[in-house]
């Protein structure tokens, strides 16, 4: 054989399972948009072929827009504390003259709630702020408050649960990627600067932000992806319901209602326009990695 | 500001947030041990005594939980080891070998990296569907062996430590290309095979969206799924010692890994290229 012939045979599994699993599916859904097929009652309609009916159907209907809203609020309310935090504590632990210790147990600690199961962290917060659950009585015993708090039918409330988790299980890998971007600049830059006389402050926001920048983007965009994809967290936290009155219904777990309704068609037509979105906010990923390739 | 206290200051806030990280899941496991008319009462931060009394009726509630747990641990671990396996491979051929088309399949999936699954689930399920696969673990493990992000990290690791020059000595010595893979690349790659298994098999323990339109059949459920019962099964409402259970249960091989491995897991973040 060949020795190209090797290659191919070694990259042979990859790009069938890749055609059979990744880019069959997103040609089935975009075929499936557009035809008719949708279940009422225990009768399916369908499938009748309509073009872009489904799309239109889908984007003049005002409920993908709140729910669009309501995933974009839960993920600023998530993402604003996560950047602010991951960005102190990397300048803290890359700061050799402030010399703190036990860095490697602070990164440890921060990193392990990304490990935990999405659906499991909500359930123990669904049980932890229920109306008799034991923050309510912690609070009571405290005399903060004096009937429980309903956490659970208040809008805010809601949503900012929903963020604090995902902010919480994030926030500590987005601190090593930081980390490893500001470990990267040399040391020559900040000192020359301090000799200059800037103080910490302008260090930060003069020399370590602008280097920095490509990878803050990256987290950006990687964040806005998992933030289009969020369902695990609002879904078990509300049953599936988005409530109090659909306040933190998210776009994936409406595409999960029309699935499991059997509204095929309507469901193709919001799996296509997701695929769209994070395939244009992946080509900005794909155009920071290929940057720092150039400049490796 | 003094260097003495802003390193106050930032001690302060490490130590509350790593509190605000841990507490919960410190909390948790209290509660698993402590029984209905306890956890009422409040939190508490002494175990209590009931921890046999809610493995018991965990284990004789109405919830396929020793079934998931089972069925979970067994896609995790195949679909992890598949998808380091076949990524190791996949950019090996990339990496040593020379033909056409070899920049255009790079390109193309670096570009598709970041494109989850769950945005194209529509034609995913109903491929499942006409495969008659549903209800099989076969479309939760396969489809791993196709992992960008892995494929990515592992040429980025090969770049760095796997020299050419090794791979051509063993072929002046008669080696052929798959004695030169399985024996010589195989074990150079074992750190990062490592840290790769460990990062997908976590993602493939957490996995619920997919899954759940896949696995109807109880005894087919995984975990998560498991979970998400938890909260419509009316008959757990009046016991929360047996609902901490199995939350716990479920997070315990999540946290095992961790306790053993957090090291490797931490470098793995950022070596090799960066990671999302």
């Amino acid at each position: 054989m060949k020795r190209s012939k090797w290659g191919f045979f070694f990259i042979a599994p990859y790009i069938i399972v890749y055609i059979i699993f990744t880019a069959l599916p997103i040609v089935i859904s975009l075929y499936r948009s557009l035809f008719v097929n949708y279940r009422i009652g225990l009768e399916q309609v369908g499938p009748f072929f309509c073009g872009l009916e489904n799309y239109a159907a889908l984007l003049s209907d005002k409920n993908i827009y709140i729910y669009l809203k309501n995933t974009g609020i839960m993920w600023i309310l998530g993402f604003v504390p996560q950047i602010i935090l991951s960005l102190v504590f990397a300048a803290w632990f890359s700061d050799h003259r402030l010399g703190l210790k036990g860095i490697r147990f602070f990164k440890t600690v921060i990193y392990f709630p990304n490990l935990i199961i999405a659906a499991s962290f909500a359930s123990l917060f669904f049980s932890f702020f229920a109306n008799s659950g034991p923050v309510n009585a912690l609070l009571m015993d405290m005399g903060i408050i004096d009937e429980p708090f309903m956490f659970f039918s208040n809008t805010w409330s809601t949503r900012f649960l929903v963020a604090f988790m995902n902010c919480t299980m994030w926030f500590g890998n987005t601190t090593l990627l930081l980390l490893a971007g500001m470990l990267g600049i040399e040391d020559s830059l900040r000192e020359a600067a301090e000799v200059d006389g800037a103080n910490s402050w302008q260090v930060f926001t003069r020399i370590t932000l602008p280097l920095i920048r490509p990878i803050l983007l990256y987290v950006m965009i990687t964040s806005l992806i998992g933030g289009i994809q969020m369902f695990d967290v609002p879904q078990i936290l509300t049953k599936g319901t988005g409530d109090p009155n659909r306040s933190t219904m998210t776009v994936l777990m409406y595409l999960n209602k029309h699935m499991f309704s059997k509204n095929y068609g309507i469901s193709g037509a919001l799996s296509c326009i997701l695929f769209l979105v994070t395939a244009m906010l992946s080509l900005v990923v794909y155009w920071f990695n290929f940057r720092t390739e150039d400049r490796r | 500001m003094s260097k003495a206290l802003r390193k106050i200051i930032a001690y302060s806030v490490l130590i509350i947030v790593s509190f605000l990280c841990l507490f919960w899941f410190y909390a948790l496991f209290i509660n698993a041990t402590r029984t209905n008319g306890e956890l009422t009462r409040g939190f508490s931060l002494i175990p209590g005594r009931a921890l046999i009394k809610n493995w018991n009726s965990m284990l004789h509630c109405a919830l396929p939980v020793m079934s998931s747990m089972k069925n979970s641990l067994f896609i995790s671990v195949t679909a992890s080891f598949l998808c380091s396996y076949f990524s190791i491979m996949t950019a090996y051929g990339i990496h040593a070998y020379c033909f056409k088309g070899r920049k255009l399949f790079y390109t193309l999936m670096i570009g598709f990296m970041m494109i989850p699954r769950q945005v194209t689930v529509l034609g995913f399920v109903s491929l499942v569907d006409k495969m008659k696969l549903m209800d099989s673990f076969i479309p939760l493990i396969i489809p791993e062996i196709a992992s960008p992000i892995v494929f990515y990290y592992m040429i980025k690791y090969m770049e760095s430590t796997l020299p050419m020059s090794l791979v051509e000595a063993a072929r002046i010595d008669g080696a052929s290309e798959l004695f030169i893979f399985n024996r010589i690349v195989l074990p150079l790659m074992r750190p990062a095979f490592a840290v790769q298994m460990i990062f997908k098999f976590v993602e493939s323990w957490n996995n619920y969206f997919i899954p759940a339109m896949i696995l109807h059949d109880d005894r087919k459920k995984t975990m998560p799924i498991v979970i998400s019962l938890l909260r419509s099964a009316n008959f757990a409402d009046f016991d929360n010692g047996l609902i901490y259970m199995v939350i716990a249960f479920s997070i315990l091989p999540s946290v095992i890994i961790y306790l053993f491995l957090s090291r490797l897991i931490i470098s793995g973040i950022t070596s090799g290229g960066i990671k999302g």
